[in-house]
């Protein structure tokens, strides 16, 4: 084989091992079913402690992401999901591990230019995206209800 | 001709390698001068840390080396970190001339061979050449922080915690510096930073057929080949595909990333990568088996992968280098 | 007996949804930051068009606490700030129907990078 570009590019896709897919979305299944069962016990929790619907449906997120910024602290985060992979990332533990950790790493240059400008570097696209689509649909919908 | 093979070769008279924790723990261990558990070598930042770890090597190498004060005449340095910090900052305090380098991974062998050559012509008496990589401090800088919650995929490679200095020198018992082939720049259009091995490995391809075919050699004429970091993936295809040249490696070939850690017990998927990989197994583990002649003649060969995260978000591809570095326990090794 | 039905639906549902993006990530070249912003942007379009809504009240938690549900959170908010305010209300509500979420994750990761260190991996 001559190192033909596309050649080689085949060449080297084919024989890298593949990622364990059934065995990472069992993990994924578990972590993540797990992590949204804890947070339907808790909103049960709450309301029995007769906190109002409308505080508990905002207090079950801030929870798990106290609880997930302090085991991003302690260090424990990043070793669950390196086996639960989108188990931790897809619920919004994954949100807070993404602001805390470069918040945590980014301390050694200062609290302004490090915390403070960094911790959005890998969950800032999430809120420019999240934005974005909210206000087009705003604006969708406003139209909607003008012309209906 | 690619391969200068040099008229005065220098020798190596001191060499040390300072590794972190999970390096120490590895089937090296014990070949190391010095390790910090925790990876700081009290330090209070990551970068910090790896420029004591260069800091800590150079001297470490000077003093196994019993060297004065006029040694070294210069210094050839490097890492990954942006505009070589690690390197400036670690090694200010010798107040030497230094040349900062960047090769990426191959940063060790292309500070050799520039000291080999220069000390070889007759510019320098002696030389350093010293490289380092930290895990901490590059996951920063290309990846991710440190606590963020991430799978590796299984073809990457783990950036090893670990510094390699070694003192060259026109005098000495060797072992010695008896041909070098400095490296191009190859890209063969890989753009997945988990599988670097693959990208690097038509780098170190080019670099060895080059050398077999000038010099009329086989690679069975050596003790040891020995890639820097191609890890397990870029092992296999430079095996695969220098045996298809009519290269048959398959006795002699060996990767430094491979030999750093178990990869079995200790989870670095592919293995090892980083400037600190092979400089520490070199000036470690490879400088003690010429010591014991275990080895008599090897061909060392580092590869680099000169990309940066910014231009790969550009949809650059992976561009490798491998500068080749042959050592011989005798200083005419190369008439062997 | 009730509660139990709830935490297995929110298991079910919430896993599923985490399963989709690992088979995302494990078979495509995507990212986890890409996964994350299509999920949020697919949270707000699914709301938009009233099915994401329906699977809220079927799974509860196991809907609203996967990023399709910051998108959910989103949308909601802007629908309520429209119905309220009018168009202004399309810039206003979808930060107001996260502010919780964003200013937790905030506080508490300045907090924890006050009194904590990152830790080499193992």
């Amino acid at each position: 084989m001559n190192l033909d570009t596309n050649e080689y590019g085949k060449f080297v896709r084919a024989r890298a091992p593949k990622s364990p897919v059934l065995k990472n979305c069992l993990c994924a299944f578990l972590v993540g079913g797990g992590i949204c069962a804890f947070a339907e016990a808790l909103f049960h929790g709450y309301l029995a402690l007769h906190i109002t619907e409308e505080n508990v449906k905002t207090l079950v997120p801030v929870t798990l992401i106290f609880l997930a910024a302090l085991l991003t602290g302690f260090g424990v985060f990043d070793d669950v999901a390196k086996i639960a992979g989108a188990g931790t990332l897809v619920p919004i533990t994954g949100f807070a591990n993404a602001v805390a950790s470069p918040a945590i790493d980014n301390k050694s240059e200062g609290l302004v230019l490090g915390v403070g400008a960094q911790m959005f570097t890998v969950a800032g696209p999430v809120i420019v995206y999240g934005v974005l689509t909210s206000v087009i649909y705003g604006f969708i919908y406003w139209i909607w209800g003008i012309a209906v | 001709m690619r391969v200068l093979r040099l008229k005065n070769p220098p020798s190596v008279i001191g060499c040390a390698s300072v590794v972190g924790g999970k390096e120490h723990d590895g089937p090296l261990g014990a070949d190391f001068d010095l390790h910090d558990e925790t990876g700081t070598f009290g330090m209070d930042t990551w970068e910090k840390s790896e420029s004591e770890m260069q800091r800590l090597a150079l001297n470490l190498a000077l003093a196994k080396g019993k060297c004065g004060d006029d040694v070294p005449e210069v210094i050839f340095a490097g890492d990954l970190m942006n505009q070589c910090t690690g390197s400036a900052y670690g090694l200010l305090g010798f107040c030497k001339p230094y040349f900062g380098l960047y090769g990426a991974c191959s940063t060790f062998a292309e500070a050799t061979v520039l000291g080999s050559l220069l000390i070889s012509a007759g510019y320098f008496k002696n030389a350093a050449a010293i490289s380092s990589s930290h895990f901490c401090s590059a996951e920063r800088q290309f990846r991710f922080p440190l606590e963020y919650g991430g799978q590796r995929a299984p073809t990457a490679q783990w950036t090893a915690t670990a510094a390699g200095a070694a003192i060259l020198s026109a005098s000495g018992n060797g072992p010695y510096v008896t041909e070098v082939l400095p490296g191009m720049i190859v890209d063969k259009g890989i753009n997945d930073v988990n599988n670097m091995g693959a990208a690097m490995a038509p780098a170190a391809i080019d670099t060895l057929t080059a050398y077999f075919a000038e010099t009329g050699k086989q690679p069975r004429d050596f003790d040891l080949i020995l890639t820097g970091d191609l890890g397990l993936e870029g092992h296999a295809i430079t095996l695969e595909l220098m045996k298809e040249r009519g290269y048959d490696m398959t006795d002699v070939y060996n990767d430094c990333g491979l030999l750093l850690y178990g990869r079995s017990s200790q989870d670095v998927h592919c293995g090892g990568s980083g400037c600190g990989c092979s400089a520490s197994v070199i000036c470690g583990h490879i400088m003690k088996r010429f010591a014991k002649g275990e080895l008599k003649n090897i061909l060392y060969l580092a590869t680099g992968a000169l990309m940066s995260p910014g231009r790969l978000k550009q949809g650059a591809t992976i561009p490798g280098i491998a500068h080749l570095v042959r050592i011989s326990a005798e200083k005419n090794g190369w008439e062997g | 007996m009730a509660f139990f039905i709830s935490l297995l639906k929110a298991f079910i549902v919430g896993g599923s949804l985490c399963v989709f993006a690992q088979i995302l990530i494990d078979k495509t070249a995507m990212t986890p930051a890409r996964i994350l912003v299509l999920y949020v942007s697919l949270g707000v379009a699914l709301t938009a068009i009233g099915l994401y809504g329906p699977l809220v009240s079927f799974a509860g938690c196991g809907a609203t606490t996967p990023l399709l549900g910051f998108g959910y959170s989103l949308a909601e908010g802007v629908k309520k700030a429209v119905d309220e305010r009018g168009l202004i209300g399309a810039l206003t509500g979808g930060l107001t129907g996260t502010a919780g979420g964003i200013a937790a994750a905030t506080f508490f990761a300045y907090i924890f990078a006050l009194i904590f260190r990152g830790h080499p991996k193992k």
